[in-house]
C-alpha cells in the first residue's frame, strides 16, 4: 500500500513520534508490539466476534433514494450511526481495549470532544471491567451533556478540563499529562488518527473495517466494489481514515474529506485546519495545524464538538499534500441545513459531525451516473438540544 | 571548554542550584531583572522558559505562567531582543527551555544562531526526541556551540540512558519521578533506587534532578544523589506572590539554600 506509515510512523513528511522522554517507554512498547498483537489469530478472532455480536457489524450500506433524487446522483450512506453507542468510535475502542488487555494494563484514559469517543471508551471499559478516566473540555461537558451522563452511568470518571478553549485539544493535553503521571499501568486510548506513532496507523487499521465492508456491500448492490466518490467528515480524521483506507490504492475513487468551517474559513472562528493551517508539531505528530506566526496553537471553533480541533491526522496531511484526497469544508449553517435535509428526506437524524460530510454533497460536482458513498459516522441523539435550539421544533 | 555549563561542572559538582522561570511572567519586561537577581543570589544556572500554548509536559503552575506570558506578548523574537546584551554583565550559564513547535516556526538554524549570538549555552526541548534531533538538527547545535540537554525518567532503560548520555551534552536532566512539572510530590515519593542506579553508571555527563523539587528539604535530598537539582514550578509560584520582584527572589532562594 502506497499510503501507509513507514516504520517511524511517517506518511511522507508527516507523522513521527515527537514525544517527551516521559512517554518514551509506553510508546516504544506500543510501537514494538502493536502489529504482532493485532495481526495475531486470537486477536483477530475476538475482534471480529465483538464487531459482529457487540457492535452490530457489518453496518448497513443504505441507498438513500430521496437524497439521491434531490442531488441527481446515486448516494449510499455507510451507516456507522447504527453501531452500538451510535458512532464509528467503537471500532477503535474495541481494538484498543483488546490490545491494552494483552499488554496487561489496568487503567484506561481517553480524551473526548463530542463525547462519542469517551462513550465508546467507557463502554469497552465496562465490557472488560477496567477502570476508565475520560478527559473532556469543560465547554464540551456542557454542550454534550447526554454523553457525559452515559459515561458516568457506565462507571467512567469524567474529568472536565478548564484550560485553553476548554475543548478537544485541551482534553488531549490533559490526557497526555495523565499518561506521563501514570506510566506503568495505564493505556491511553486515543480516539482519532492523531498523536504519536503508532496511534495514527493503529487507529486507521481498526477503522478500516468501514471501507472493507463498503467494498463488498457495493459489489453486491452495484456490481462494482469501487464508488466514484467517498465523503467523510474530518476533525482528527478517524472515520475518514477508515472510510478511505481500502480505496487509497484505487485512484479512480475520489476521496473527499470535509472539515468544519465554523463561521467560515476566512473568519477566525473555524476548525478547517487544512484550509488555514501550516506544518508544525501538535500532540506529538508533525502535521498540518492551526497556529500563529510564532508557532502558538490557535483556538479552533466549530458548532460540532467532535470536529473542534486545530490539527489533523498525519495521514490526511499527506493525502492533502499529495493530492490523493480532496478536502472541502462546510460552515455551521450549511451543516445544520444538511442535517435537517437528511432528517426530512430519509428519516435519519445525523450527528453534527457527520452532517458536515452531507453538506459537501452540493460542492463536489456530482453527476447522475456517479456512485457516491457518504460515511454517516454518528447519530444525532447527542445533538438534539443544538438542533431544537436552532430549528425551534 | 568554552561552554559555560561545562565550565560550571568542572568547577563545582555538588549542590548546584538551577532555577527555571517562564520568560514574560509575571511581566513582559522582567526577563533580565529576574536573571540578574538570581545571579546575585548565587544561583548556578538559569533555565529561561519559552512559553507555549500547549505545554503537555507541564502541570498547572507552568501552564498558567505560560498563558500569562503569551498574553503579555512574549515571543521568541521579543525574548532574543531582551537577551541581546545579556552577556555584557551575566556570567552564569543560561539555558532555554520550551516546546518544539515555536522553535520550528522560527526555524531551527536561525534559532540556534540567535542562541549563539546571545550567549545561550544549552537547550532543553522535551518534545524534540533524540532520533529527530540526530536526524535533522545536530549540526545546528554544534555550529552554535550549544548543548542539547535530554531528559531521563525512572522508566528509562539502561540502554536508552547510555544512548542519551552519548548523544547529549551539558548534563542529564533526571526527572525525579514519573510526572509532569509541579505536581507537589514529596521526598518520600522520590525513586531513590533509580537515583542510585544512575550514580553507579559512570556516565559522561553530570546529572541534575528536576520535577518535584520545591523547598530546602527536597533540594537537599536530591543533591545527595546528583550534582544538584532544578527548581521550576515552586519558583514560578513565588513570583506570583505580591511584592517587590527582587525581594521575592531573594526570599525564595534563601529559603532553598539556607
Amino acid at each position: 500500500m502506497k499510503y501507509t506509515a513507514d516504520e517511524n510512523g511517517y506518511y511522507g513528511e508527516f507523522g513521527g513520534a515527537w514525544i517527551p522522554e516521559m512517554m518514551y517507554t509506553n510508546i516504544l512498547e506500543l510501537k514494538t508490539r502493536y502489529l504482532e498483537i493485532i495481526e495475531s489469530e486470537s486477536f483477530i478472532s475476538e475482534f471480529d466476534s465483538l464487531m459482529k455480536d457487540y457492535v452490530g457489524r457489518p453496518s448497513p450500506l443504505y441507498y438513500a433514494p430521496r437524497l439521491s433524487e434531490h442531488f441527481q446522483s446515486k448516494i449510499y450512506l455507510k451507516r456507522e450511526d447504527l453501531n452500538h453507542t451510535g458512532s464509528h468510535k467503537l471500532n477503535n475502542t474495541i481494538g484498543q481495549i483488546l490490545l491494552a488487555q494483552t499488554l496487561g494494563k489496568k487503567r484506561i484514559i481517553a480524551e473526548t470532544g463530542a463525547g462519542q469517543h469517551g462513550l465508546a471508551t467507557a463502554t469497552v471499559c465496562a465490557l472488560k471491567g477496567l477502570k476508565c478516566v475520560v478527559y473532556m473540555g469543560a465547554l464540551d461537558v456542557k454542550r454534550q451533556e447526554p454523553n457525559v451522563r452515559k459515561m458516568k452511568m457506565l462507571g467512567a470518571e469524567v474529568v472536565p478540563v478548564y484550560s485553553g478553549n476548554m475543548t478537544l485539544k485541551d482534553a488531549t493535553n490533559e490526557a497526555m499529562r495523565d499518561w506521563i503521571n501514570n506510566p506503568e499501568d495505564t493505556h491511553y486510548i486515543i480516539g482519532s488518527v492523531v498523536g504519536p506513532h503508532p496511534y495514527p496507523d493503529m487507529v486507521a487499521r481498526f477503522q478500516s473495517v468501514i471501507s472493507r465492508e463498503t467494498r463488498f456491500q457495493l459489489a453486491e448492490k452495484t456490481g462494482s466494489e469501487l464508488p466514484d466518490r467517498v465523503f467523510a467528515c474530518v476533525g482528527g480524521g478517524s472515520n475518514a481514515a477508515g472510510a478511505f483506507y481500502h480505496f487509497l490504492d484505487d485512484p479512480s475513487v475520489e476521496l473527499i474529506g470535509v472539515e468544519a468551517a465554523g463561521m467560515g474559513v476566512h473568519t477566525h472562528e473555524t476548525a478547517a485546519t487544512l484550509a488555514v493551517g501550516s506544518t508544525g508539531v501538535l500532540h506529538a505528530a508533525r502535521t498540518i495545524l492551526m497556529q500563529n506566526a510564532d508557532g502558538q496553537i490557535t483556538e479552533p471553533y466549530s458548532i460540532s464538538a467532535g470536529l473542534d480541533y486545530p490539527g489533523i491526522g498525519p495521514l490526511h496531511a499527506h493525502l492533502f499534500k499529495t493530492g490523493r484526497a480532496r478536502y472541502l469544508n462546510a460552515t455551521d449553517e450549511e451543516t445544520l441545513n444538511a442535517a435537517l435535509q437528511l432528517t426530512q428526506l430519509e428519516g435519519i437524524i445525523p450527528a453534527l459531525e457527520s452532517a458536515h460530510a452531507l453538506a459537501a454533497l452540493p460542492k463536489a460536482g456530482l453527476k447522475p451516473e456517479d456512485v457516491n458513498v457518504v460515511c454517516l459516522s454518528g447519530r444525532g441523539d447527542k445533538d438534539m438540544q443544538t438542533y431544537l435550539d436552532h430549528f425551534g421544533y | 571548554m568554552n561552554n559555560r555549563i561545562d565550565q560550571l561542572f568542572a568547577r563545582k559538582n555538588k549542590n548546584i542550584l538551577s532555577v527555571y522561570f517562564t520568560a514574560g511572567f509575571p511581566e513582559i519586561d522582567q526577563t533580565i531583572p529576574i536573571i540578574e537577581q538570581l545571579e546575585k543570589q548565587g544561583v548556578d544556572l538559569v533555565e529561561i522558559g519559552m512559553p507555549f500554548s500547549d505545554p503537555t509536559a507541564d502541570g498547572p503552575t507552568i501552564q498558567k505562567s505560560s498563558d500569562v506570558a503569551l498574553k503579555n506578548g512574549m515571543t521568541l523574537e521579543v525574548l532574543f531582543t531582551q537577551l541581546k546584551d545579556i552577556r555584557k554583565h551575566i556570567k552564569m550559564p543560561l539555558i532555554l527551555m520550551g516546546y518544539i513547535n515555536p522553535v520550528l516556526q522560527y526555524g531551527m538554524e536561525k534559532f540556534c544562531g540567535q542562541c549563539r549570538d546571545c550567549g545561550i549555552d544549552g537547550l532543553i526541548i522535551p518534545d524534540l526526541p533524540l532520533d529527530e534531533y540526530n536526524a535533522h538538527f545536530t549540526k545546528f547545535f554544534e555550529d552554535a556551540g550549544i548543548h542539547n540537554i535530554l531528559l531521563i525518567t525512572p522508566q528509562t532503560s539502561e540502554a536508552r540512558i547510555l544512548e542519551i548520555d552519548r548523544n547529549s551534552g551539558g548534563f542529564i536532566y533526571m526527572v525525579s519521578s514519573s510526572s509532569t512539572t509541579g505536581t507537589g510530590k514529596k521526598v518520600e515519593d522520590f525513586r531513590t533506587d533509580y537515583f542510585e542506579r544512575l550514580q553507579s553508571m559512570n556516565l559522561k555527563n553530570p546529572r541534575l534532578i528536576g520535577f518535584g523539587i520545591s523547598d530546602r528539604e527536597t533540594f537537599a535530598n536530591a543533591c545527595k544523589y546528583a550534582s544538584g537539582a532544578i527548581i521550576g514550578s515552586a519558583f514560578v509560584k513565588a513570583l506570583q506572590q505580591e511584592g517587590i520582584l527582587e525581594s521575592k527572589i531573594d526570599g525564595f532562594i534563601q529559603s532553598i539554600k539556607g
